[in-house]
């Protein structure tokens, strides 16, 4: 089933006409996302890549029916575009947008909460990825080469890490059922354990990667709940084993401020709730390889 | 981005934060001068720069004469200054402020942060002024007053008058508190702070309410918007290598180690340095080249690790989706070419054009040595390292 994004879900790209988002939906259309048009205010009534471009995201979704939006606006709007397409009742908004202002997300949060959870808008990122469901569709930058279709679901906050660990599964024959990254933000729209969630409600799914780093509360939030909540197996990794204290590693987000904020504190903390944490960032494929084995013997076992 | 404590009293009087008197001084005869100026017969000569814990290492000095005065100012100026936050290296001190001192007999905390886990501004006070609010938190949790910012008013009267009679201030002292805590609160909002601290915040004989101290931090990412926060930048408090990295978009931070990396990506570059140390290995340097990458900003990766004399190897990984594998590749080249890289260098490519990449670092007939996966990488890079160390010349030409 996967999560998020399927063959079916109709995208637009907010700054479609812009260099990124021109790149990106060219590449988001040939892997066969349905892309239904996109929105740069006055260039509406164009078109580009074969589909229509409009002035408002409330004109594109009432022509198109589009429920899933990309952003590709310059930091100093995006909060903005994002406030615009929850408006328009946008299902899903993926922003990949890197240097939103924090206390624009905090707006952007407190807005997305005007509207009751039933009609709520889910971000994902900003300043993340995107969202891939191989062999269905990409709302996002990935290279989607290096996705296998599988059972096991990716979370990562990091963008180019979470491709190190599709690959290094695809070289040991493990599919992903989809793959999301939440962002390197210290505010962002959905954590980890909102994706958790849905991939433990998805059939699809039978594991999960959840790819952390230092810097907030999320990891540590997720792994209690995975405890209580989750039976599918999660393996989990933290970047940052070597990261300085009080210093932002690229992200702004990453960043060692408080006491469980450290890669060593989350590592502890996911294995104390379960998870099983891969070794090294070498070891991230072989360590879900070893995981799906075992809950597969025991499934066996059981049977 | 951080200010000086004198910039902080500056832009927060600007809101509406009664400050003591003070003035910047470059020089000793400018800090008399000051002194002179101010008037009264009291002063503190306070060094500037990007730290807390300045008393504590004796960056502060209360003075009676000009004479005292000009002494500090002789002591503390175009020195190093060590706190227990700057780390060993310590920092440079190019300014002392001078400021009017007067007896007050209350000292309180008044703090503001941008909480992550809550998404709010969270405002926090206290009786205890004067100490770390981290001990206070330790020795007198109980006597703590927050409050979180509801994002869609902001901060109300009655929530900044909650906080000051809860300080047990009297009325007088309430109504200037209120405007303390209000301004504070409108300049974190509207100069997109992530962090101000007033502490101690002091109460006078006569119902005056003072920032002593103030410390400010902001967002980096909204600094397009706040020239005048982004013009206070004082580049002599950060590591050089790190303000080159800035001027060319770099994100760089320096380390102790002897491997220089350059890699894509936040998250893969720590995870990189990971590796480097799981493979017994030190890193030098995080730096996140960033995606669409263009061979000029490889080019210009290259010249800052290699202005790092501790490094001894060059690791670039690149995991190429927005970038591609061909322009770093080339990239690498041009580096090579430009550039006497005189350590060895190990590349790791893969994602979008990683055949096209490969070829081009093959064809350059460069010494490069490739790696095909993150370990194998880490793996070459720290063995580099220690064949160096024994060979005692190595690199490309």
């Amino acid at each position: 089933m996967s999560i998020l994004i399927d063959e079916n879900s109709r995208a637009i790209v907010q700054g479609f006409t812009g260099d990124k988002g021109t790149f990106h939906a060219k590449e988001m259309i040939a892997y066969g996302t349905k892309v239904v048009g996109g929105v740069t205010p006055g260039k509406g009534g164009s078109t580009h890549l074969g589909v229509p471009v409009f002035n408002t995201v409330k004109q594109a979704v009432a022509a198109t029916g589009a429920t899933h939006s990309i952003t590709f606006v310059a930091p100093a709007f995006c909060a903005d575009a994002i406030m615009e397409a929850a408006d328009a009742g946008l299902k899903l908004v993926c922003s990949i947008t890197d240097g939103i202002p924090a206390q624009d997300m905090m707006r952007v949060k407190r807005y997305l909460r005007r509207y009751p959870r039933e009609k709520r808008t889910l971000l994902v990122g900003p300043n993340c990825a995107g969202i891939i469901s191989p062999g269905r569709a990409m709302l996002g930058i990935m290279p989607g080469h290096i996705y296998m279709r599988g059972s096991v679901g990716i979370v990562s906050r990091s963008g180019t890490l979470g491709y190190e660990a599709a690959s290094q599964m695809k070289d040991l024959g493990i599919g992903v059922s989809t793959s999301v990254g939440i962002g390197g933000d210290p505010i962002n729209g959905s954590s980890f354990l909102d994706h958790l969630k849905f991939f433990q409600d998805d059939p699809e799914t039978e594991a999960v990667m959840m790819i952390g780093e230092i810097g907030g509360p999320q990891e540590a939030e997720a792994a209690e709940w995975i405890e209580k909540n989750m039976t599918k197996p999660v393996i989990g990794y933290v970047a940052g084993l070597t990261a300085p204290k009080g210093r932002k590693m690229g992200h702004a987000g990453a960043i060692i401020s408080a006491t469980g904020d450290s890669a060593a504190e989350k590592a502890e903390i996911m294995k104390s709730f379960g998870l099983t944490v891969a070794p090294s960032p070498s070891e991230l494929g072989a360590t879900v390889a070893q995981v799906l084995a075992h809950s597969d013997k025991q499934r066996r076992a059981n049977a | 981005m951080d200010i000086h404590e004198y910039q902080a009293k500056e832009l927060l009087s600007d809101f509406g934060v009664a400050v003591p008197r003070g003035a910047v001084a470059y020089s000793p005869d400018q800090a008399v001068y000051c002194a002179t100026e101010l008037g009264g017969w009291h002063w503190a000569v306070k060094a500037q720069i990007h730290s807390g814990g300045r008393g504590k290492a004796g960056g502060v000095k209360l003075c009676k004469t000009y004479h005292e005065v000009r002494e500090a100012a002789v002591e503390l100026l175009g020195k190093i200054l060590v706190t227990n936050q700057t780390g060993p290296q310590g920092k440079m001190v190019q300014r002392v402020y001078i400021e009017a001192a007067e007896p007050f007999e209350r000292e309180l905390y008044l703090g503001f942060v941008l909480d992550r886990k809550v998404e709010r501004v969270r405002v926090i006070a206290s009786k205890h002024g004067g100490m770390e609010i981290e001990e206070i938190a330790k020795t007198h949790p109980e006597e703590i007053i927050q409050v979180l910012v509801e994002p869609a008013v902001g901060l109300q009267p009655f929530e900044a008058r909650e906080i000051a009679f809860g300080l047990g201030l009297n009325i007088k002292q309430v109504s200037r508190a209120v405007t303390t805590i209000l301004s504070s609160y409108r300049a974190f909002r509207d100069l997109d702070a992530t962090m101000v601290e007033i502490n101690p915040l002091v109460v006078t004989k006569d119902d005056r309410v003072l920032a002593l101290d103030a410390k400010m931090s902001f967002d980096d990412n909204a600094l397009f918007r706040r020239g005048q926060v982004s013009e206070l930048r004082d580049h002599s408090q950060s590591d050089p290598r790190e303000v080159q990295a800035t001027e060319h978009n770099l994100n760089y931070v320096g380390l102790e180690g002897n491997i220089g990396c350059i890699v894509n990506g936040a998250g893969l570059a720590m995870a990189t340095m990971d590796m480097i140390k799981y493979a017994g290995g030190s890193p030098a340097n995080f730096l996140d080249v960033g995606g669409g990458a263009s061979p000029e900003r490889v080019a210009a990766a290259f010249k800052l690790i290699l202005s790092d004399r501790n490094v001894k190897a060059i690791l670039v990984n690149v995991f190429a989706g927005i970038n591609r594998c061909d322009w770093i590749a080339q990239g690498v080249v041009k580096a090579c070419k430009e550039i006497d890289v005189d350590v060895p260098l190990i590349v790791r490519l893969a994602g979008t054009n990683v055949e096209a990449g490969r070829e081009i670092i093959v064809n350059s007939g460069l010494p490069i040595i490739s790696a095909e996966t993150l370990a194998e990488a880490a793996q070459k890079a720290v063995a580099a390292t220690q064949s160096a160390h024994n060979s005692g010349t190595v690199g490309l030409n």
